[in-house]
């Protein structure tokens, strides 16, 4: 597609003549940000292209208040430098997704809550969507609304701030989003576990998680992908990985008793510094398989216990690397040619429920094979008649998260 | 007496078939799970916003959620409104029923089905406390974290509709953040499941949707929550200051300095002097406004935070400061602050309004809202979550004096669209129910409320879950309008 098949509204009104006329005349778009994920999701049948990228800038930041409100196309980047300003960060650490997908373009805010991404401290921070309080959107008729607000408790009618995080520009399109900041921690260690199997680590994080130590993230890393995380300083087999974060005194208190705690497990080191945050960006961005190639990768959510039962069984199968986050209820599965989703999907099923993405896939996978968990059938009803309600002509990014929707 | 309020005018048609609407539910559940005995009805009658009551044509109690699924099939086959019910604790009338209505109380439901630490997640019916599920994961170093005041009587199915905080929210979130899955039953009988026990459930937040929905989405059955590992103690330290402008502008530099500490609450004079009356906890009274911080984690750790609060403290020229020093004394200090309703209902009526600011304008809102009950010649007590701006005026009125109680409301609706002009919204955890339902339109455009209530209409195609409740009766398009002629969003003192 050339660009000048781009359009780069630069107002919220300018979206909305946009969006009103695509729905008169029943032309689908297909709505982006910085487009640094437009390879993760279906491919979108669409001749004509929206960017907020346009859209840019800070509309509201008082760190006191710890609340920030931004342009949807308001870089990342620039978000994130003027809470590093203030001390501040967005706590649910959003995963880049340009190493993986080997794409390249500049992350927005818009774009990062639309596809609800979330990083390592989601197992204590919550999730993007627990941090959006507020948004304005132009839904598919072209009508301008807003949910939510700047303040951290509202239940002022319907949440419809939830249901626009994560649903991938399909209900509206973003044009400012409102989130919840918080200081950054004083300090953070890393307590590494190194010698537990998949099994072990399981409960080795689920211990760790029942001790009142305030874990922020907890992650497993076997020995076949160990060499790939913070440069390759991991040493001795598989690692099992637990961060502490808060104030200097605390984290002295924690950190000491967890390491206490992990002792009677394995062999336990400590890592500080850069060496420490370089290994949850790792963890966060899935640098080992983001190895250049088009493999497959699943991002599989479950019962943290159930994670790796099902790398276990899917190993009896075929070809898998795996390392887990989130207490091990994150998986992420680099196949090793065939994506093997109905395999996949049926022992996520038979493990107790949860879901999978394709994160990654050639065009013509993500076309064939359903890259977002398939829905029981009243659920997906009633998905259509949510999107029905938003975008009733089905112009806003057909066929991104399901076929024909 | 005149209601400011107004309530869907009741179906004629269905209230005549009441008879053989009665019939019908006793074919559908025992006999012990259904009542329409004018007496007993009564206490179904209204909720925690005790101003309001309408006696609903039956109550039906199911023991399953199969038996809930065969209610509302029946009444949204017969277009029969139905109004779902925790423990009636509202404080916005959201479980307030109507004269054509069949209540549907979920106070069977109690049974806490799965406790999974390893997965820390819960699975419990709906009609559990709040409380209990704390209670049943205690021994093992677990606990839910929302804690509304009510906390001893509100069931979870509850929380889920309100999508209800409490005091450590500041921390740890409220109940949306704190929500794996449900079980729900739909307008049509069906059941759905979303979420279960991992982190995030696929599709749309559906999840997200449904909290806080106030009834109107469907009936939550069964809902999986999460667990957290407790904290290894917590003490609470009053501090207070020569006003509440001081107290106020301690709360933003507490937080503006990076310190988040489990709770920050406030208390203004009137609310200290109810409070300690009732609960002796030792809050001092020469004060003028008193903020209760709550840090948690081991003796160290408090000790380091408390240090710097203290110092951020002394810059506001705090005049008293008192750590509790044992158990009974922090339980003490909770009691008050967590009976401040109660507490204020021994010496006068009251309605409290549930708005939130932006922190940085508290102070600014807490004068003008003064500034309003003088106007009216009225009284008020403040005692909220500070460290979220979630403010809770208890507005002080003699029931028996309806010109009274007409002015404690438009007070209350001023001091409202006074929070949402500060930048915040009309309510933060108690829900719009009937109370807020006529001040949507001030923090609301028309295309706002008109697209979440044609999300609510692919719920609830009929109207018929909860219908007098959080939208204003004339903006539903469509659908069946009430007697707007006591709509009240325009009426302010003359």
């Amino acid at each position: 597609m050339s660009t000048t098949d781009i359009q780069y509204p630069g107002s919220e009104e300018e979206i909305a003549r946009i969006v009103l006329e695509a729905s008169e005349a029943r032309r689908p778009i297909e709505v982006r940000g910085g487009g640094t994920r437009l390879d993760l999701g279906r491919p979108v049948q669409s001749a004509s292209v929206l960017s907020v990228a346009r859209l840019s800038g800070i509309t509201n930041y008082d760190p006191s208040e710890l609340v920030m409100a931004a342009r949807a196309g308001t870089p990342l980047a620039e978000i994130e430098a003027a809470l590093a300003e203030n001390n501040q960060m967005l706590t649910f650490e959003p995963m880049d997704h340009r190493p993986l997908l080997a794409a390249s373009g500049e992350p927005t805010i818009g774009g990062v809550f639309a596809g609800n991404v979330s990083g390592p401290r989601r197992i204590s921070a919550g999730a993007a969507r627990d941090n959006l309080l507020g948004v304005r959107f132009v839904n598919g008729s072209g009508e301008i609304v807003k949910s939510g607000g700047r303040v951290m408790k509202n239940v002022t009618g319907l949440d419809l701030v939830k249901l626009m995080a994560g649903s991938w520009g399909t209900l509206g399109v973003l044009s400012e989003v409102i989130f919840k900041v918080l200081p950054r921690p004083e300090t953070a260690v890393t307590i590494a576990v190194s010698g537990l199997n998949d099994a072990q680590a399981a409960e080795a994080m689920a211990a760790a998680l029942a001790m009142s130590v305030e874990v922020s993230g907890a992650a497993h890393l076997p020995e076949s992908v160990i060499n790939k995380f913070a440069g390759g300083s991991l040493k001795g087999g598989p690692a099992t990985v637990l961060r502490l974060e808060g104030l200097i005194p605390s984290v002295e208190v924690r950190s000491g008793r967890l390491v206490a705690e992990m002792s009677r497990r394995g062999t336990v080191s400590v890592l500080e510094g850069d060496i420490s945050a370089g290994l949850w960006r790792d963890i966060r961005d899935v640098t080992p398989f983001a190895d250049g190639t088009s493999k497959p990768v699943w991002k599989v959510s479950v019962a943290p216990s159930a994670g790796h039962q099902l790398v276990a069984a899917l190993r009896l199968k075929t070809g898998v690397d795996a390392f887990y986050d989130w207490q091990g209820g994150l998986v992420w599965l680099r196949m090793e040619a065939d994506p093997e989703a109905d395999l996949v999907r049926q022992y996520i099923k038979a493990l107790g429920g949860g879901h999978a993405t394709l994160v990654r896939a050639d065009a013509a996978t993500r076309a064939s094979v359903p890259v977002f968990e398939p829905q029981p059938k009243p659920l997906e009803a009633l998905a259509r008649r949510v999107k029905d309600q938003f975008d009733p002509t089905g112009v806003l990014n057909p066929g991104r998260m399901t076929a024909g929707m | 007496m005149s209601e400011l309020i107004a309530f869907l005018e009741p179906d004629r048609a269905v209230i005549d078939r009441r008879p053989a609407i009665i019939a019908d539910l006793a074919g559908l559940l025992p006999d012990s799970c259904l009542i329409t005995e004018e007496r007993e009805l009564v206490p179904f009658d209204t909720d925690a916003f005790v101003s309001y009551r309408r006696m609903p044509l039956a109550v039906v109690l199911p023991e399953t959620t199969a038996q809930v699924a065969a209610v509302l099939k029946y009444c949204n086959d017969n277009s029969i409104p139905v109004i779902p019910r925790g423990a009636g604790t509202s404080l916005s009338g959201g479980a307030i029923p109507q004269e054509d209505a069949i209540v549907i109380g979920v106070s069977k439901l109690n049974r806490i089905l799965e406790v999974d630490f390893p997965n820390r997640a819960a699975v419990v019916q709906a009609g559990v406390t709040n409380i209990s599920i704390s209670q049943a994961v205690d021994a093992d170093g677990f606990f839910y974290a929302p804690d509304p005041s009510s906390q001893l009587a509100c069931t979870i199915g509850g929380n889920i509709g309100m999508n209800s905080g409490g005091a450590h929210c500041l921390k740890y979130g409220v109940t949306t953040n704190n929500l794996l899955g449900v079980k729900m039953v739909m307008f049509d009988g069906s059941i759905v499941e979303i979420g279960g026990k991992a982190l995030d459930a696929a599709g749309y937040d559906l999840l997200g949707l449904i909290c806080g929905s106030e009834g109107q989405l469907g009936i939550v059955t069964e809902a999986t929550v999460r667990l957290i590992a407790k904290p290894e103690g917590a003490r609470p330290v009053l501090f207070g200051f020569e006003s509440s402008v001081a107290a106020g502008a301690c709360v933003t530099d507490i937080i503006g300095a990076g310190i988040i500490p489990v709770a920050i609450e406030f208390m203004d004079k009137p609310a200290i002097e109810i409070c300690e009356a009732f609960a002796h906890a030792g809050y001092p009274m020469d004060v003028e406004a008193l903020l209760i911080v709550e840090v948690e984690g081991s003796d160290a750790e408090m000790d380091a935070m408390l240090e710097r609060i203290i110092e951020i403290a002394r810059k506001h020229d705090v005049k008293t400061i008192r750590e509790s020093q044992s158990a009974t004394e922090a339980a003490l200090i909770w009691k008050g602050r967590k009976s401040a309703f109660g507490a204020t209902g021994r010496i006068a009526d009251y309605i409290c309004m549930d708005g939130t600011v932006p922190l940085g304008q508290l102070s600014h809102v807490l004068e003008k809202t003064s500034e309003i009950i003088d106007r009216y010649g009225l009284r008020v007590a403040n005692v909220f979550h500070a460290g979220d701006g979630n403010m809770h005026p208890l507005i002080l009125f003699d029931a028996n004096d309806p010109d009274e109680s007409m002015k404690a409301e438009m007070a209350g609706n001023d001091i409202l669209k006074l929070c949402v002009d500060a930048g915040g919204c009309l309510t933060g955890e108690h829900g719009v129910g009937i109370e807020k339902r006529d001040l949507m339109r001030h923090q609301y455009s028309d295309a706002d409320l008109a697209q979440q209530m044609r999300v609510r209409a692919a719920f609830d195609p009929k109207w018929i879950l909860n219908p007098s409740k959080v939208f204003p009766l004339d903006r539903r398009n469509g659908s069946q309008t009430g007697n707007q002629s006591a709509a009240g969003d325009d009426r302010t003192a003359a």
